[in-house]
């Protein structure tokens, strides 16, 4: 309860002090993590975090400060700082907090919370030391390891306005990450695998992560350049999410009023090929991205945003909307020292029938693509280019791998270029998608 | 709690009652197991940052933090923990927390609390602090830069423009009893453009800073420039063709393009990927890595830049260290832990993001030493290739020494001349084998304006970064145009 009346005490006082309107986010927690390389403990953090971000208007006026210090002294002094802030900016007609009838009024259990009181910090080191062991015991290439770590956080989030909205919820997050090094020849190559839950019985085992790691690192080893050309390209399910980042940029509310997107006027557009179906799902039970309501307290739904294809959403906050002319999706993000804007929740390409093994036996010669690297992304026009890391296909076979080359095409080609899309959908993050494949992009090498 | 004067003393001791002795007594704690050494790291900041976009400034925002972090190293392993809240017993909480990575007993050896010390030099003493600039300014000055974009071409159809400032007092107690403070002021201006021609938009940023006194960019016609670069880059791109495709010869403009530095070789040398032997940098030190005409240093010292600090994060003074000299490896970025384990010198290169995170070896402002060709001379040499003159951001696997980085501005050198511009592209190489192809190096050394932001293990950090005009004979380019 405490919590909620420092909410509410900071509205009032706002309230009494010029302030028309206002909102506030809170968010307490603690977290942990430890470091094992070469068997030994590395590293062993812990944290004890909260903080405070409060907006408030005056009329169409608006600012926004933010503190770890909850004494009243502070608080109060930041209000009066907020308001002075606030009457010093423009009005902006499209600013303010939602209308009140559209505030979320029942919030859906989410399930987003596993108790982290029974695991001791040596159980957690313990857990660490074995995925690595794993690893380097994999192969006698496995020579080196940048370590394996295992977090683990507790938080709670806030939300409070001066409409009389009061929201809070608890999430718990566990991951355990393990970064082997291989080496052969002289050259070496490190890569990585990963499992991160909210509930801790659904991480994948140590073992699991651990052989994931050392065969993704091994099969680095070797490594050669390829010539330029055009060819088909394989997306592996997490460089496929990257793809999806780029489009959930591309459709959310201030990429679009900013006239700063790719996807700018696209709506009910075709801009990838049938067949490909990408939903925004905050009500998935236990998934990292869902939330109960959103930044701004409006409640959090499913919404379609790719039908067969077809953009037939965009990604919307209550400022963005307004000045869209449009509804919010009820999609706003809320950081401590900045506006809500429009993001994602659990963001995903729905998968196809096809398995991934099919998909590479498809390609006769082509790139099977498991790391991209650089920002060579154009959000205004689309335009692509980035490092690559991966694997040569020849004949329908995964065959040696391949570094030091780029690919390059534009995005909304590339979406429209799509041939194939994997049965191998798995929400290991909050932008997911099965493995992809794009018909032709530029391949640049020696 | 007004910090705009205040003095770091004041801020972490004096105003909550903590005295040495209570100091003393957390090092007493965090030592209690043995250990090598300790450190607390108390810091505030103050954040503000006031954006402009459709022609007025409808966006203000200000963050206060303050906390500290006690750090405790045994052999290469470090205990860390921190609390934003500042009293006699969350000290003793992290130190207990902290040290619970040292088992064995010892006998700890607790130098007494000296006095704090201010660095001997102060690169960024300024008359104001960068938080206490009157908001009437900023926004005033936000607003002649929307005019100064537009006025540049009526196809500018967007503005959007930001100030941000920050106000840091650190103060550094470590175990062998040295207190060190300092105050950090920082100020970066960011202006970013959206032209469009019909359905063809692009977009052209610029901008910069540093731990600068805030007349050198307000009252000067530098924020004009920038304002202009943005809008000129941004009408550039409406008639850039695709970029050319495979591997050719590249020469890179001066400045800001020194990003390859520290994308290709930075990283890769800094102690803490050589001392676990994961950098393609590895066992090199001596060794040929760059044509002679190379020279590459990492200098904190530079008064007034971005990258530059009195003090690194655990109170060692910065330097000037050398890289490369004369294409041989000479020496890498240490902070204190590495440097023990690998017997080296530290070279004031341990910094962190913020009291809650551990501090680590990171680079400063790292750059190429000019040589004697013009850059006309060398665009002059090459009969095909690219020249790219603005870059977005970069990154580094610095265990295979691949990189990229990427061309924001770029045109077509043919028969010696700089001809079209094309759209952005990718660069990418190898650590290890790109300064040995460099085969002529400019005198017109430039640092960047001051806008870079560094990220390792999820930590950012500001840096600066600087190049004289270069040619690298081969460097693969990833463009559409196969």
């Amino acid at each position: 309860m405490e919590l909620e009346n420092l909410a509410t005490e900071v509205l009032e006082h706002a309230r009494k002090h010029g302030a028309t309107a206002g909102d506030v986010l809170v968010a307490t927690g603690e977290s942990f993590s430890t470091g094992v390389r070469l068997k030994e403990v590395e590293k062993v953090q812990q944290s004890q975090e909260k903080r405070m971000g409060v907006r408030l208007f005056v009329d169409q006026r608006s600012a926004i400060t933010s503190t770890a210090d909850f004494t009243r002294e502070t608080l109060f002094s930041l209000i009066e700082e907020t308001i002075a802030l606030a009457k010093a900016t423009a009005a902006d007609e499209f600013s303010g907090l939602p209308a009140a009838d559209m505030l979320a009024k029942v919030f859906p259990n989410l399930d987003l919370y596993d108790s982290v009181s029974n695991l001791s910090p040596e159980e957690k080191v313990a857990l660490a030391r074995e995925a690595e062991a794993v690893a380097l015991s994999a192969d006698p290439r496995i020579t080196n390891s940048e370590g394996a770590e295992f977090s683990s956080g507790d938080h709670e989030v806030l939300y409070a306005n001066s409409l009389g909205f009061l929201g809070k919820y608890r999430t718990s997050s566990y991951s355990l990450t393990v970064v082997p090094v291989a080496s052969h020849n002289g050259a070496m190559q490190r890569d990585y695998w990963y499992s991160s839950h909210r509930k801790f019985d659904k991480l994948e085992s140590p073992t699991a992560i651990g052989e994931k790691a050392a065969e993704r690192t091994l099969r680095r080893l070797g490594a050669r350049r390829v010539k330029t050309q055009e060819a088909p390209i394989v997306f592996d399910p997490q460089m496929a999410a990257s793809l999806l980042r780029h489009l959930a940029a591309a459709i959310s509310g201030s990429a679009l009023y900013r006239k700063t997107s790719f996807l700018l006027g696209r709506l009910g557009e075709k801009i990838a090929a049938g067949g490909i179906w990408v939903d925004d799902d905050a009500h998935i039970p236990s998934a990292l991205g869902s939330k109960p309501f959103d930044g701004e307290g409006l409640p959090t739904r499913r919404t379609p945003v790719v039908e067969d294809g077809v953009l037939t959403s965009y990604l919307l906050d209550t400022y963005s909307a307004r000045k869209l002319g449009m509804q919010s999706t009820g999609s706003a993000s809320r950081s401590f020292s900045d506006a809500p804007s429009a993001g994602t929740t659990n963001f995903f390409l729905k998968p196809g029938t096809t398995p991934p093994e099919e998909i590479i036996r498809s390609v006769r010669s082509g790139l099977y693509v498991t790391e991209l690297s650089g920002f060579g992304v154009n959000p205004v026009t689309g335009d692509y280019s980035r490092g690559v890391t991966g694997l040569w296909i020849e004949n329908g076979e995964l065959t040696y791998p391949v570094e030091e080359i780029t690919i390059a095409g534009n995005l909304l080609d590339m979406f429209k270029q799509i041939e194939v899309v994997g049965n191998d959908l798995d929400l290991r993050s909050t932008v997911a998608a099965p493995t992809l494949k794009i018909a032709r992009m530029t391949v640049a090498g020696e | 709690m007004s910090q705009h004067s205040s003095t770091p003393e004041q801020i972490f001791l004096t105003s909550r009652d903590l005295t040495a002795q209570h100091l003393q007594a957390t090092l007493s704690t965090a030592l209690e197991k043995r250990a090598d050494y300790a450190d607390l790291y108390f810091e505030a900041r103050t954040n503000e940052v006031v954006a402009l976009e459709e022609g007025t400034v409808k966006k203000t925002s200000r963050s206060l933090s303050q906390g500290v972090g006690v750090r405790v190293v045994a052999d290469d392993k470090t205990g860390y923990a921190h609390s934003d809240d500042i009293t006699v017993d969350t000290l003793q909480i992290a130190a207990r927390t902290a040290r619970t990575i040292a088992h064995e007993t010892g006998s700890p050896q607790i130098a007494s609390v000296q006095g704090i010390r201010h660095p001997q030099r102060d690169l960024y003493s300024l008359p104001t602090a960068p938080t206490a600039i009157p908001l009437a300014e900023k926004i005033t000055l936000l607003q002649r830069i929307d005019e100064e974009a537009r006025r540049y071409d009526p196809r500018i159809v967007n503005v959007m423009a930001s100030i941000a400032v920050e106000q840091k007092h650190v103060l550094i107690l470590s175990s062998s009893g040295e207190m060190v403070a300092d105050t950090q002021p920082l100020l970066r201006l960011q202006v970013s453009c959206i032209a469009a021609d019909g359905n063809n938009r692009q977009q052209g940023s610029h901008g910069g800073g540093g731990r600068m006194d805030h007349h050198l960019l307000f009252d000067t016609d530098r924020w004009q420039t920038f304002a202009r670069e943005a809008a000129r880059q941004a009408i550039l791109g409406l008639e850039a063709a695709p970029a050319p495709a495979g591997t050719m010869t590249v020469v890179l403009g001066s400045g800001w393009p020194g990003i390859l530095l520290h994308e290709a070789i930075g990283h890769g040398l800094e102690g803490d990927f050589n001392r676990k032997k994961v950098s393609a940098f590895s066992d090199l030190l001596g060794k040929k890595v760059a044509s002679e005409l190379c020279t590459v240093v990492d200098d904190g010292t530079l008064p007034n830049r971005r990258g530059s600090l009195n003090v690194d994060d655990e109170g060692t003074p910065t330097g000037r260290t050398i890289l490369i000299e004369k294409g041989i490896l000479k020496g890498y970025l240490q902070d204190k832990l590495n440097a023990r384990l690998m017997k080296m010198p530290p070279t004031g290169n341990g910094r962190r993001e913020s009291f809650a995170h551990i501090p680590m070896p990171r680079m400063t402002n790292t750059f190429m030493l000019a040589g004697e060709s013009t850059p006309e001379e060398i665009i002059a040499s090459v009969p095909r290739g690219l020249y790219a003159v603005s870059f977005g951001g970069g990154q580094v696997d610095i265990t295979s020494g691949k990189f990229v980085f990427s061309a924001s501005e770029a045109y077509l050198i043919e028969d010696g001349k700089v001809t079209r511009p094309v759209k952005g592209a990718t660069l990418i190489g190898n650590g290890p084998d790109v300064l040995t192809r460099i085969s002529l190096v400019g005198n017109d050394l430039q640092l960047d304006e001051g806008v870079g932001t560094c990220g390792k293990e999820g930590q950012s950090v500001p840096v600066g970064v600087g190049l004289p005009t270069i040619r690298i004979d081969g460097l693969t380019v990833g463009g559409t145009q196969a």
